[in-house]
C-alpha cells in the first residue's frame, strides 16, 4: 500500500497529471456490490426470522397461565387441548427412534467408509459410491412407505403380535438406513484426508491393513467422524416423514420400540396437516416444539463444526 | 542362541501362529466392512423391489351396475358425445353440475369421460388387491380364492402405473386417481423455488467468495449458512406458515393483485418456503464452484484493467456456471422430494383442478404419496407405489442431467 502511494506521488511529481489513477467511484459497480451484499446477508435474516417467529409464537404458548416450564419439562402427557403439556411424551419417541437409527447407521456407515477409503480399488469404489449416493437421494416419504409396508410386515413375522402396526422400531431402522450414506460419506472424507505417510509408516512397522486402518488412520480421522456422527444425530432428530408414516399417530410416553409413539416432528406434521386455527393453543404449542427442534439441531450443528475445527489433526 | 529372549515379541513358531491370527482377524474384519456396504445395497434393492412389487398385481373387482344398463355398445368404443349423453342422462343434476363446474364437461377428453362413466355410473368396486410377487407365485390360489369369496368379481392383472395414471386428475377412488395435478403442482413449486433461490444464492456466493472481507462478520455469515443447511425441513415449514402464509397473506394469496378466492396456503407460499430451504444448499455449491476457478484468471482480467464486476461477469461466472448448475439441479431434486414443509404450509390433500397460477391451491407428488400410503385400503398403497415410481424417475432424470453436466463441462485447471 505504502509503496503504491509513494509511486503515485512520484508520478504526480513528474507531472503526469492527465493520468488520474485514483480509484473512481463507479455507480453501477457499487449498486451491484450492494445487491450482492444484500443476497449474502439474506441468510442472516432467515435465521433471525426463524428465531423471531418461532420464539414469538412459542412465547404466546408459554405465556398461558396454565403452561409452566415445570409442567412442560416435568410431566409425560401431551395434549394441549385439555391442559396436558408434558413434552416428554414426544421427546421419548424422538429419543427412541434416533437411538435406533444411530445404532444402525453408525457401525454400518463407519464400516462402509473404512472399506471405501482403505480397501476398495478405485474401480470398485466407482461402482459402490454411486449406490450410496442413490440411497442418499431417495425422498424420505419413500422411506416412510418402505418402513410401513415392507419393514414392519417383515418384523411382524419375527416378533408376532408384540409389534404394533405402527412402531418406533421399523421407523428407527429405516431412518438408520437413510442416515447411513451421510455418515459414510462424511467419515470417508475424513479418512481419505489422513496423509499417506501415516499409513506407510504403519506398514513399515509390519502392521496389517486392518491394524493400520483401525489403530492409525481411524484415530487420526476421529474429529471428522465425530462431526459426522453429530450431524447424523441432528438429521435423525429432525427427520419427519419416516416417523410420520411409520411410527404412529398419537403421543405416547414410552421407550419401548415395539410400541407406536409420535415424535416431535411427527406431531407437528400431523397437527398442522389437519384443520388448524391460528392463535389456538394447538397452533402455538407447535411453535414451541419447533423452537425446541431448531435449538437442539442448531446446538448439534455448532458442536459438530467446533469438533472439526478444534480437534482436527493438522498435517503438513 | 545368542538372541536375548527378553524382548516381549513372540519368536519362532509362536511368531507364525500370532501372524496367522492377525491375518485371520484382518480377513474377518474386512468381510465385515464389505458386509456393511452390502447391507446398504441389499436394502436399496429391497426398497426398489418393494415399490415395484406394489405397483403391479392382481385386482378383484365387481361392477355395482352392469355397463349394459347404460349402453348397448362396449364402453371402450363409446365416443365422447355418446358418453356425454349417457352421463347427462344418468347422473343426478347436482352431481353433473358439480363436475361441470370443476371442468366444463364438453372440454374433457374421451378417456376422462370414460373414467367418470366407470367411477360414477358403473361404480367399480374393488374387493381385494395382491402384490406382484403374490400374483405371480400364487396365481392359481388367488383365482380359487376369488371364485369362492366373490363369485361375481372379475380378476385381472393390473398395472397401476399406466399412461392414464399420469394424465388423470385426483379422484377419491384409487382405481381412477392419477397424478396429473400433483405433478403439475410439484413443477410449479420447484419452479418458484429455483426462480427465487438461484439468483439470490448465486449472488450470495459471489459476495462471499469475491467481495467479502475476511473478518468476523463474514465468518458469522458463513457459519450461519452452514447451520441453515442443517436445520430440519419441518422448521422451514413452520417459518413458511408463520411468514408466508400468515404475515404476508395479502401477497401470497394474491389479494394484492385482485385474486379473491384463496387464503395464504398457495403454491407461492410453498414455493417460497422451498426456496428458503434450498438456499443454503445453492450458496454452498455455488461457492465451491466459484472457489474452483483459478486466481490466475482473475488476475489476468484485473491486469488488463477490468473492474471487479467485469472480471466476475465475464470470467469467473462463465467458468463456474457448470458447477453452479449442477448444484442447482441437486437442490431442485431435494425440493422435489421434500414433503414435511409442504404439509405444514398447507398443501391440500384433495384437489382435482390443475393449478393455474401462483395463487392457486396445490398438492404435490410427495404429498400424494404420503396421503395414499397412510390410507388403510391396499389399492391406495398400489397407487402410492406407482406415484413413487413416477417421483423416482423424475429424480433420476434430474440427477442424471446433473452428472452429465458435470462430466461434460468439468475442467481440470
Amino acid at each position: 500500500m505504502k509503496e503504491e502511494v509513494i509511486h503515485l506521488k512520484s508520478l504526480e511529481a513528474q507531472s503526469f497529471r492527465h493520468f488520474d489513477l485514483k480509484k473512481k467511484l463507479r455507480i453501477s459497480e457499487s449498486i451491484i456490490q450492494g445487491l450482492l451484499f444484500f443476497a449474502g446477508i439474506l441468510s442472516i435474516f432467515v435465521t433471525i426470522a426463524i428465531v423471531y417467529e418461532l420464539g414469538k409464537e412459542a412465547m404466546l404458548f408459554f405465556a398461558l397461565p396454565d403452561v409452566t416450564f415445570a409442567k412442560f419439562f416435568g410431566t409425560t402427557k401431551w395434549q394441549p387441548g385439555i391442559g396436558q403439556y408434558g413434552i416428554w411424551a414426544l421427546v421419548s419417541a424422538t429419543l427412541t427412534t434416533s437411538t435406533i437409527a444411530m445404532l444402525i447407521s453408525l457401525p454400518l456407515g463407519l464400516a462402509s467408509a473404512i472399506y471405501l477409503s482403505e480397501y476398495a480399488s478405485p474401480r470398485l469404489r466407482s461402482i459402490l459410491k454411486p449406490i450410496l449416493e442413490i440411497l442418499a437421494g431417495i425422498p424420505t416419504v419413500v422411506y416412510g412407505y418402505f418402513a410401513l409396508l415392507f419393514v414392519t410386515p417383515i418384523l411382524k413375522s419375527f416378533l408376532g403380535e408384540d409389534l404394533s402396526v405402527y412402531n418406533m422400531l421399523s421407523a428407527g431402522l429405516v431412518m438408520g438406513i437413510m442416515i447411513l450414506p451421510l455418515i459414510s460419506s462424511m467419515s470417508e472424507d475424513a479418512l481419505s484426508a489422513v496423509p499417506r505417510a501415516l499409513r506407510e509408516g504403519a506398514y513399515a512397522m509390519g502392521a496389517t491393513k486392518l491394524e493400520t486402518s483401525l489403530q492409525v488412520v481411524l484415530p487420526a480421522a476421529l474429529s471428522g467422524i465425530g462431526a459426522a456422527v453429530i450431524i447424523g444425530i441432528s438429521r435423525a432428530v429432525g427427520e419427519t416423514m419416516i416417523v410420520a408414516v411409520a411410527a404412529g399417530a398419537g403421543p405416547n410416553f414410552s421407550f419401548n420400540p415395539l410400541e407406536a409413539a409420535e415424535t416431535m416432528t411427527g406431531h407437528i406434521a400431523r397437527i398442522s396437516g389437519g384443520d388448524l386455527s391460528y392463535n389456538s393453543i394447538d397452533y402455538n404449542s407447535l411453535f414451541a416444539i419447533a423452537l425446541m427442534l431448531f435449538l437442539v439441531t442448531l446446538v448439534l450443528n455448532l458442536i459438530s463444526q467446533w469438533v472439526v475445527n478444534k480437534f482436527r489433526e493438522q498435517y503438513e | 542362541m545368542n538372541t536375548p529372549n527378553t524382548l516381549p515379541y513372540p519368536q519362532g513358531n509362536a511368531f507364525y501362529s500370532t501372524l496367522r491370527k492377525r491375518y485371520l482377524t484382518a480377513t474377518i474384519w474386512q468381510s465385515l466392512f464389505l458386509g456393511s456396504l452390502l447391507i446398504a445395497i441389499i436394502v436399496l434393492m429391497a426398497l426398489i423391489y418393494n415399490v415395484i412389487d406394489g405397483a403391479f398385481g392382481y385386482i378383484a373387482y365387481e361392477y355395482k351396475n352392469s355397463p349394459s344398463e347404460f349402453t348397448a355398445t362396449a364402453p371402450n368404443e363409446l365416443t365422447k358425445e355418446e358418453l356425454l349423453v349417457i352421463l347427462k342422462d344418468n347422473l343426478s343434476r347436482g352431481a353433473y353440475n358439480k363436475l361441470d363446474e370443476e371442468q366444463t364437461m364438453e372440454t374433457r377428453s374421451q378417456s376422462d369421460l370414460l373414467n367418470l362413466f366407470f367411477e360414477r355410473l358403473v361404480r367399480l368396486d374393488t374387493k381385494q388387491t395382491w402384490s406382484m410377487t403374490e400374483s405371480l407365485s400364487k396365481g392359481a390360489e388367488i383365482q380359487a380364492e376369488v371364485a369362492e369369496k366373490y363369485p361375481d368379481a372379475v380378476l385381472e392383472f393390473r398395472s397401476w402405473l399406466t399412461p392414464q395414471f399420469l394424465t388423470a386428475p385426483m379422484s377419491s377412488r384409487a382405481e381412477f386417481a392419477g397424478v396429473r395435478t400433483a405433478v403439475l403442482g410439484s413443477l410449479w413449486l420447484v419452479g418458484i423455488a429455483i426462480a427465487f433461490a438461484l439468483p439470490i444464492g448465486t449472488g450470495a456466493a459471489i459476495y462471499l467468495q469475491e467481495y467479502a472481507p475476511k473478518n468476523w462478520f463474514t465468518s458469522i455469515v458463513q457459519t450461519n449458512i452452514n447451520n441453515l443447511a442443517g436445520v430440519p425441513s419441518i422448521v422451514y415449514g413452520m417459518l413458511g406458515l408463520a411468514v408466508f402464509v400468515r404475515v404476508m397473506e395479502s401477497f401470497t394469496s394474491g389479494a394484492m393483485f385482485g385474486v379473491t378466492d384463496s387464503n395464504g396456503r398457495t403454491i407461492l407460499s410453498a414455493g417460497l418456503t422451498m426456496g428458503i430451504l434450498v438456499l443454503p444448499l445453492i450458496i454452498i455449491n455455488a461457492q465451491e464452484a466459484i472457489k474452483a476457478v483459478p486466481d490466475s484468471l482473475r488476475q489476468a482480467a484485473f491486469g488488463v484493467g477490468a473492474t471487479r464486476w467485469q472480471t466476475i461477469w465475464h470470467h469467473v461466472l462463465p467458468n463456474a456456471l457448470p458447477g453452479i448448475m449442477t448444484g442447482s439441479i441437486l437442490a431442485l431434486s431435494r425440493a422435489l422430494g421434500e414433503t414435511a414443509p409442504l404439509i405444514v404450509v398447507g398443501a391440500s390433500t384433495f384437489i382435482s383442478l390443475d393449478p393455474d397460477g401462483p395463487f392457486s391451491k396445490f398438492t404435490a407428488l410427495p404429498i400424494q404419496i404420503y396421503q395414499w400410503t397412510t390410507r388403510a385400503q391396499s389399492e391406495f398403497h398400489a397407487i402410492a407405489a406407482s406415484a413413487i415410481i413416477v417421483l423416482l424417475i423424475l429424480l433420476l432424470t434430474l440427477n442424471a442431467t446433473a452428472i452429465l453436466l458435470r462430466n461434460r463441462f468439468q475442467r481440470r485447471w
